[in-house]
C-alpha cells in the first residue's frame, strides 16, 4: 500500500512538471478565441423585449379619444415609492376625471403595480426603456405628457397587451 | 573634428529613436491586442468603436484615445507623498525598461550597442527596473502599496535567481555573453536552436519572465482583488501611462530576449537556399509575437497564484531544476558539444 501511494505521488509530480494541467486551460481558452461571440453591439443591434416589459409610463385614451382615468387613485395608493400624485375634479357632463396626474420617475421604481390596479387599463407601462432628462424638474412627467407617450405608442401598447392577455 | 563628435552623438540620438519610437507604438498597440485577445477568449469583442472619421476600423484608434485621456488627466499627489520619489518612481521603471533595449540586437547589424557584456547588461537593467516599483510603493504613503511594492520586491528577487540561473545554461551552451553571438550559434534551422538542448531553462526562463514583470498569474503586486492596484494605486495621470508603459516594454523585452536566446533570433526554422529560409528580421519579430501573444494567453486563462504559491514555485521549483540542468549541459558541452548548437 504504501509503495502504491508513493508511485501515486510520482505521477502526480511528473504530471505537474509537464504542465499538463495548464496546458489544458489554455487549450480551452485557446478554442474560445475562435467561437462565435455571444455580444450584441448594442445601438445597432438590439436584444428582443419582453410583452411585459416595464419601461416609461403612458396614459392610454378609448379609440373615441375620451380619456380613459377615471381618477380612482388606485394607482397613487398602491404605488410603493409615492411617485404619482392625482388631483380629481368633477368635470361638466359630470364624469370624474383627473386635472393633474404627475409620476416623478426618480422615485418610479418600475414596478407595474399601478399598470395592475389599473381597472380601465388606463396607465400603462411601455417598452421605451432609452429616455433621459436634460433639466431639472423633467423628470415629473406631467398628464399631457403621459397621454402624448400614449397616443404615441398605441398601437404597440395595445398589441402588446393582446400578445399577453392568454397569459393572465 | 568637432564635427565627427557631433555627428557620432547625432546618430546616436536618431538610432535611439528609432529603437523608442516603434517600441512605443508597438506598447499602445500591445494594450489594444491585449484587450481584443482577451476579449476573444472569454466570448466577448473586445474594444471595436474608436475609430477615425468616422469608420470604426475595429477599434483600432483606442489606444490613441487611451493615451491622450492619460495625458490630459491630472496627477494627484496623495498628502504626506513624497514628491521628488514619488515622481521618481515612474522614471525609473520607464528608463530601466527603455534602456535595455540597446543591447537588443533585431538582425545581423540592427543593434544599438553591440557591447560583449550585453546579456549583464540586461539583467542589471532588468533587476534595477524593481526599484521603480519598490520605490513608488513607498513614496505613495498608502498601505496598499507599501503591501503591493513588499509582494513584488520579494517576488522579483526571487524569480531573478531562477532566472539568471536559465540564462547560465544558455551562456554554457553558446559560449558569449553577446546576444548577436548568442544567435549566431543557434545558426542552422530550427534543430539548432537552444529550445530543444535548454527545454527546460526556457520554460522557466518565460515563466520566470511572466513574474518578473509582474503579470498575470503572477501579478500580487498588483492584486486588484485584494489591494486594489497594489504599488500604483495613487498614480493618475501621466506618471500612471509612464508605469504601463514600463510595464508593457518589459513584456515585450522578455519576448524579445526569450526569442533571441532560446528560439534563434532573426535566423528561419528551414534550411536550404529559398527565400524562406533566410534570416530575416521578420522571424524574428514573428517570434517575439508569438511570446507577446501566450502573456495575453496567460492573462486570459489562469487565475492568479498565492502569494506562498508563488514563493513555493521560485525557490522550490525552479531553482533546483535549473541547477541541475546547468549541469546537464555542461556535462553535454564538455563531452557531447555536437548536441548544442554549433
Amino acid at each position: 500500500m504504501d509503495r502504491w501511494i508513493k508511485a501515486m505521488k510520482i505521477i502526480k509530480y511528473i504530471k505537474s512538471l509537464t504542465l499538463s494541467e495548464l496546458l489544458k486551460g489554455m487549450t480551452v481558452t485557446g478554442k474560445y478565441f475562435f467561437k462565435r461571440k455571444f455580444t450584441i453591439r448594442y445601438p445597432e443591434e438590439k436584444t428582443p423585449k419582453s410583452d411585459r416589459f416595464r419601461g416609461l409610463h403612458a396614459l392610454r385614451r378609448y379609440p373615441n379619444g375620451e380619456e380613459r382615468c377615471i381618477a380612482c387613485k388606485l394607482c397613487e395608493a398602491v404605488c410603493p415609492a409615492l411617485a404619482i400624485t392625482i388631483d380629481s375634479e368633477e368635470r361638466d357632463d359630470g364624469s370624474r376625471r383627473t386635472t393633474k396626474y404627475e409620476i416623478d420617475l426618480f422615485k418610479c421604481i418600475y414596478c407595474g403595480f399601478c399598470e395592475e390596479s389599473c381597472p380601465v387599463d388606463s396607465i400603462v407601462l411601455t417598452d421605451i426603456h432609452e429616455f433621459h432628462f436634460e433639466a431639472e424638474g423633467k423628470n415629473v412627467l406631467d398628464k399631457q405628457q403621459l397621454l402624448k407617450i400614449g397616443d404615441m405608442r398605441e398601437k404597440e401598447i395595445a398589441e402588446c397587451r393582446e400578445n399577453d392577455a392568454e397569459y393572465r | 573634428m568637432i564635427l565627427d563628435q557631433i555627428w557620432v552623438v547625432v546618430w546616436t540620438l536618431l538610432k535611439i529613436v528609432a529603437i523608442v519610437l516603434p517600441l512605443i507604438i508597438v506598447v499602445a498597440y500591445l494594450t489594444y491586442a491585449e484587450r481584443r485577445v482577451i476579449g476573444f477568449m472569454q466570448g466577448r469583442m473586445g474594444p471595436n468603436r474608436v475609430g477615425i472619421f468616422g469608420k470604426k476600423l475595429w477599434g483600432l484608434a483606442q489606444p490613441f484615445a487611451d493615451t491622450v485621456k492619460l495625458l490630459l488627466k491630472e496627477i494627484i499627489f496623495p498628502a504626506n507623498a513624497n514628491k521628488f520619489l514619488f515622481l521618481l518612481a515612474p522614471v525609473i521603471t520607464l528608463a530601466t525598461a527603455f534602456a535595455a533595449w540597446a543591447v537588443v540586437p533585431f538582425n545581423d547589424y540592427l543593434v544599438l550597442a553591440d557591447i560583449n557584456a550585453g546579456l549583464v547588461y540586461i539583467l542589471a537593467m532588468t533587476s534595477l527596473g524593481v526599484y521603480g516599483v519598490i520605490i513608488a510603493g513607498w513614496a505613495s504613503n498608502s498601505k496598499y502599496a507599501i503591501l503591493g511594492a513588499l509582494r513584488s520586491a520579494a517576488q522579483i528577487v526571487s524569480y531573478e535567481i531562477a532566472m539568471g540561473f536559465a540564462l547560465v545554461g544558455v551562456l554554457i551552451a553558446s559560449g558569449s555573453l553577446n546576444l548577436t553571438d548568442i544567435v549566431h550559434s543557434q545558426s542552422g534551422g530550427l534543430l539548432n536552436w537552444f529550445f530543444i538542448p535548454l527545454f527546460p531553462l526556457f520554460v522557466i526562463y518565460f515563466i520566470s519572465g511572466v513574474a518578473e514583470t509582474n503579470r498575470a498569474p503572477f501579478d500580487v503586486a498588483e492584486g486588484e482583488s485584494e489591494i486594489v492596484a497594489g504599488f500604483h494605486v495613487e498614480y493618475s495621470g501621466a506618471a500612471f501611462a509612464l508605469f504601463f508603459l514600463g510595464e508593457y516594454a518589459n513584456m515585450i523585452m522578455i519576448s524579445a530576449l526569450t526569442a533571441i536566446m532560446f528560439m534563434g533570433g532573426w535566423y528561419s526554422p528551414f534550411t536550404g537556399d529559398s527565400w524562406i529560409a533566410q534570416p530575416s528580421i521578420f522571424w524574428f519579430l514573428g517570434k517575439l509575437s508569438f511570446f507577446l501573444l501566450l502573456y495575453l494567453w496567460f492573462r486570459a486563462t489562469f487565475p492568479r497564484f498565492r502569494y506562498d504559491q508563488i514563493m513555493r514555485l521560485g525557490w522550490k521549483i525552479f531553482i533546483p531544476i535549473t541547477i541541475v540542468w546547468i549541469m546537464v549541459v555542461a556535462v553535454i558541452k564538455v563531452y557531447k558539444p555536437e548536441w548544442i548548437g554549433g
